[in-house]
């Protein structure tokens, strides 16, 4: 079980703040955000390039996911 | 508090003090952080202050609400200062990052940077803000005069693009 999180922009977009899912591991992200757009429709609206994080650290959309772990989907940075 | 390699006490307290990064809902003193990183060997200080703006092409910008992925902004945050103190030992920094509604001409970012001489001053200070630009989980949304909310996107790309 993978724990995503949506923020920003990308909360108002897909209508919440995180989901559970339940997919074949190993995975990647990319893998992770394609599960989400298939469980949650109006995730299909995120772009198809998106920033990511893994347990608080940024990642690559190849980078593996474990059980257990949280998915973070990122909007352009903006801090500052 | 952080293992401290100079010395007496007093100077490690000194040294954790020096070192202080957070996320704030409060407003950023620039006396505060500047008294922070305040130290006798420290011959030069920067301090940059990142200001709510509203300029001709702004449209009318009463405010910023600025929302963050907590954890890891924070983790990010020490991430940065970690570098910074590796890269410049001698160097002393204090960083506020505000959350919520920041009003124009408010400050939304404080770093304050002191070193022995003032090039690594302005390095520590210039590396911090260009870091915290390109990795803080951190987002905004402007609030305009005529009522309308807009999310901000540095760089310009699209942030929506139409389902599959």
């Amino acid at each position: 079980m993978v724990r995503v999180r949506f923020f920003a922009r990308y909360a108002e977009l897909v209508g919440r703040e995180e989901m559970e899912l339940e997919l074949p591991l190993p995975a990647t992200v990319a893998d992770v955000v394609r599960q989400a757009r298939r469980e949650l429709p109006a995730a299909r609206a995120l772009p198809e390039h998106l920033l990511a994080a893994v347990n608080l650290q940024h990642v690559r959309l190849d980078a593996a996911v474990q059980d257990g772990d949280e998915v973070a989907l990122l909007p352009p940075l903006a801090g500052g | 508090m952080r293992r401290c390699r100079t010395g007496t006490k007093w100077r490690c307290y000194l040294r954790w003090r020096a070192d202080s990064v957070s996320l704030t809902r409060e407003p950023i003193s620039p006396a505060a952080l500047l008294a922070e990183v305040a130290a006798p060997e420290c011959g030069g200080t920067c301090l940059f202050l990142g200001t709510v703006r509203d300029g001709p092409e702004d449209g009318g910008v009463t405010a910023i609400e600025y929302s963050a992925y907590d954890a890891m902004a924070a983790a990010e945050l020490d991430r940065i200062r970690a570098e910074a103190m590796k890269r410049w030992p001698q160097a002393r920094l204090a960083v506020r990052h505000r959350l919520g509604l920041v009003a124009t001409e408010e400050a939304s970012i404080g770093i304050a940077a002191a070193a022995p001489h003032r090039d690594d001053a302005f390095a520590v200070c210039r590396y911090v803000i260009e870091e915290v630009k390109r990795r803080l989980p951190v987002w905004k949304k402007e609030l305009r005069a005529d009522g309308t909310t807009l999310w901000v996107d540095p760089q310009g790309r699209p942030a929506v693009v139409g389902p599959e």
